[in-house]
């Protein structure tokens, strides 16, 4: 029996021990970060802000897949040369639906939060395929694979509802039509693409990102994901000054 | 939770974080300087030199 | 130690239920590798599978054999072995992958190969990194605190097979991330790339890990738990409920490879430098200081300078730590107020971190003479002086107009690698110095002298690393916002990318020189261990390695 009193003494030792290290770990970090979740105050209110297309998800998936966030930042600071070189600076709400976020950390290569729309497919293509064939002085990996890889969506619609979980807003409209709303995008001539429009917005396009009419690429959906990276928010309607905008 | 807007929320964590972390920091001075415990941490700092041998 | 030990009849506790679940886990992953549709988690559970049966099978082969044998008259030190070779066989792993992807940066021309994406820089990185902080990093923490918590407490580990679930689950860990980074399944979150499988099999290793170490401490024979242990115990305790936190993740089904992470954007932000930042705090720092506060005054023979301090070290540092982590976050979409907390905390950080870089230098006091005789001692040393240089720069970085120049550019590459490098390797390295000997023992290592030339090849190439990566990373931020007279931007971004391609070299020369260093580590290693004994050989090692 004293063995056993002497063992619940240690025990008492090793266990205050934890418990100081959890309070003063836990609160920590909870005093910090909880604010954040408690209000929606930290992500502004704007216009034009939607999930991704079935096929700019597919793409972001991509993105994630082959590590571009390693290299490629999704956040531009309200400095005077990042605004000048990469556009109007990043807001919490672009990327409200980005499971997970990608800003990143370090820029190898530039910032890509604002790329949608600068350059063509094709240029995407070409640059992805052999990037020193466009930009001689590049250091980023070669990407030809992609576009001989056609593009598995079979789980696309569970990927979508994995999301909706997480408060992603889907309808149940855009999770029926997820596979054809996928295809239409990648195809210039889809008569599906009024009605993928009418569920994402009049700014989606379709097109064959990759040139290649024959089949869906990996190339296909990260193109068209580069593509409306941060051309969503209209800025017109996005007020800096205001306060709800000043935290 | 309408009751809390988000300023009183941060300011809460942001004194109260700095009320907790003085009575953390002293609680830990006070428990190292504790002359009772000179001791006890003499002894324990010989600890790695001791014999290896398991008992 | 020295005298034969008596043969108990009886396997290590737990034995046969670990049989029971290697077996019913290589049946169930087998299951579902024949259902699942998709490749990639085909693949990844098929190596769960495999472990398995391996586990399944020598264990039936130990239990049946007879070889499989408990000691509880003696220290567990088999494992503490593998520990050692695990660490070192990942060191060179994580280095090598390390020079591939500087070689490159500096060389995309030779070293990408269009055929093999799976070679591409977004996917060695992580291999690179996990490699290196988990792999290498992880395991020298786990054999150091197997051996420092039974020498200080006094008592044999705890938990029967236990530590070797630990130590075989760990790996599992690390070549289910490995090879997932090669196949593309990564979460895509810095330093907690593994997908949700993996995040959970590394839960049940390191509870068990948790478990081995509290039921030694629970073990032991004298009240006060040594100050190590207690580092030991803040970075198994909160990289825990860090791992938890960060990795909270829903598959997309049971059977698919992947997962989206539960939270979004700015809260997803602030979690994960929350974790990125105490996995640097309580990863690559607590767990190191406790290895400085043991080796250190064990290795010079006097006691650590101020016990006091190191009380005080222990709590200030875990307390303020905890909130650094949104100096990650500078001029973000993160609210300012988190950014201003994040910043100060980070430069209070300074002073904790140079407490106990005194505290560690100053165990030496009355011995510096070793410095120059012992290149161990010195490496011991060196690995101080950059903890803190590292937990110098680490708050300057932290000032937002620092910050501003700073970050997303080389010079935070060369500040990380200051302290894997110089403090984190440095120190690792130093204790598997002291620890080969002990282990298997011998007098010493099998040559000081190629100590001392991987001391100086070593420190000479962190040195042109970090030299290089500062020339760098300060060159491509003043270029990012230099402007011309006319008032435009001076450069376009890959202006910026070419005029780096010298320092890239340099960088790859650096981390060359430091694996090469490491790979002699490896050869004195090997040579000490192949060496005739100091004392009769152990009779007991054949058991263990037959679980091995």
């Amino acid at each position: 029996m004293s063995l056993w009193k002497q063992h619940a003494k240690f025990e008492r030792h090793s266990l205050l021990l934890i418990v100081g290290i959890l309070l003063v770990v836990s609160i920590g970090g909870l005093v910090e970060i909880a604010p954040l979740f408690w209000l929606q105050g930290t992500i502004e209110k704007v216009q034009g802000v939607r999930p991704y297309t079935p096929l700019e998800l597919a793409g972001r998936d991509i993105y994630v897949r082959e590590g571009c966030y390693l290299c490629h930042s999704q956040m531009i600071r309200p400095l005077r040369d990042e605004v000048e070189r990469y556009g109007h600076y990043s807001l919490a709400a672009e990327s409200m639906y980005d499971h997970p976020f990608q800003w990143g950390s370090k820029r190898t290569g530039p910032d890509l939060a604002r790329v949608g729309g600068k350059y063509s497919d094709s240029w995407h293509r070409d640059h992805l395929m052999d990037p020193r064939s466009v930009v001689p002085e590049s250091v980023m990996p070669p990407y030809k694979f992609l576009a001989d890889k056609e593009l598995d969506y079979h789980d696309i619609v569970d990927r979508m509802k994995t999301l909706r979980t997480e408060g992603v807003p889907y309808t149940a409209d855009e999770i029926a039509n997820a596979k054809k709303d996928l295809e239409a995008q990648a195809d210039p001539f889809s008569t599906d693409a009024v009605a993928l429009r009418g569920r994402y917005g009049a700014k989606v396009v379709n097109r064959d990102f990759d040139g290649d009419p024959n089949k869906i690429t990996e190339m296909d959906a990260l193109v068209a994901y580069l593509q409306m990276l941060g051309t969503l928010v209209d800025f017109k309607s996005y007020k800096a000054q205001a306060p709800e905008n000043q935290r | 939770m309408s009751g809390l807007s988000y300023e009183t929320v941060a300011r809460f964590a942001q004194q109260g974080g700095l009320i907790y972390f003085g009575l953390i920091f002293l609680a830990g001075v006070a428990y190292a300087l504790r002359p009772s415990k000179k001791a006890e941490f003499q002894h324990a700092a010989r600890m790695p030199l001791d014999d290896e041998e398991l008992l | 130690m020295s005298a034969p030990s008596k043969i108990s009849a009886s396997p290590p506790a737990g034995s046969g239920v670990l049989l029971v679940i290697s077996a019913v886990g290589a049946f169930l992953a087998i299951l579902g590798a024949g259902l699942t549709q998709d490749p990639i988690f085909r693949l990844q559970i098929g190596t769960i599978a495999l472990a398995g049966v391996i586990a399944a099978f020598v264990l039936n082969g130990g239990l049946a054999g007879g070889t499989l044998r408990d000691h509880p008259d003696q220290y567990s030190d088999n494992v503490i072995k593998a520990g050692v070779i695990a660490t070192m066989f990942w060191a060179a792993a994580g280095l090598l992958v390390g020079v591939i992807i500087a070689a490159q940066l500096s060389w995309p021309r030779i070293f990408y190969f269009p055929e093999f994406g799976f070679l591409n820089f977004g996917r060695l990185r992580p291999l690179h990194t996990s490699a290196v902080i988990f792999a290498f990093g992880g395991n020298a923490l786990i054999a150091t605190s197997f051996w420092v918590v039974q020498r200080t407490c006094k008592a044999r580990l705890a938990g029967g097979i236990t530590p070797w679930f630990v130590f075989w689950g760990y790996q599992l860990f690390i070549v289910l991330a490995a090879t997932g980074y090669l196949m593309g399944a990564t979460q895509g979150k810095e330093y907690a790339e593994p997908e949700w499988y993996t995040d959970l099999w590394l839960t049940i290793v390191w509870v068990a890990y948790l478990l081995v170490f509290l039921g030694t401490i629970w073990k032991r024979k004298e009240p006060h738990i040594y100050v190590a242990n207690w580092f030991y115990l803040a970075f198994i305790v909160t990289i825990a409920l860090l791992h938890l936190v960060n990795n909270a993740a829903i598959p997309v089904g049971l059977l698919n490879h992947k997962s989206y992470d539960v939270f979004s954007g700015v809260q997803d932000a602030l979690v994960q430098w929350w974790y990125g930042h105490n996995a640097v705090g309580f990863f690559l720092t607590a767990g190191f200081l406790a290895m400085m506060y043991y080796f250190v005054p064990k290795r010079v023979e006097r006691p650590v300078y101020s016990y006091r301090l190191s009380i005080v070290h222990f709590w200030a540092l875990i307390f303020i730590y905890i909130w650094a982590g949104p100096h990650h976050l500078h001029y973000t979409a993160l609210p300012q107020w988190a950014q201003t907390l994040g910043m100060t905390f980070s430069i209070m950080l300074w002073m904790p971190s140079w407490g106990g870089m005194i505290n560690g230098l100053m165990t030496l006091s009355g011995a510096w003479d070793k410095l120059r005789t012992d290149p161990v001692v010195r490496m011991m040393v060196v690995s101080i002086a950059f903890y803190g240089m590292s937990t110098f720069e680490g708050p300057v970085m932290s000032i937002r107009a620092v910050n501003a120049l700073s970050h997303y550019t080389d010079w935070t590459i060369g500040h990380v690698h200051s302290g894997a490098l110089g403090w984190v390797g440095f120190i690792s390295f130093g204790a598997i110095y002291c620890l080969v000997p002990w282990l298997w023992k011998k007098k010493e290592m099998y040559s000081t002298k190629l100590i001392e030339w991987h001391f100086w090849i070593a420190t000479t190439g962190i040195l042109l690393y970090i030299a290089a990566m500062w020339v760098s990373g300060i060159m491509e931020g003043l270029m990012w916002r230099e402007y011309t007279p006319q008032g435009f931007l001076a450069y376009s971004f890959i202006e910026t990318v070419s005029a780096k391609h010298i320092e890239n070299v340099i960088r790859t020369v650096g981390g060359l020189m430091y694996l090469a260093g490491a790979l002699i580590m490896i050869v004195n290693v090997w040579k000490t261990i192949a060496s005739p004994s100091a004392e009769p050989a152990e009779a007991s090692a054949a058991p263990a390695t037959a679980i091995a």
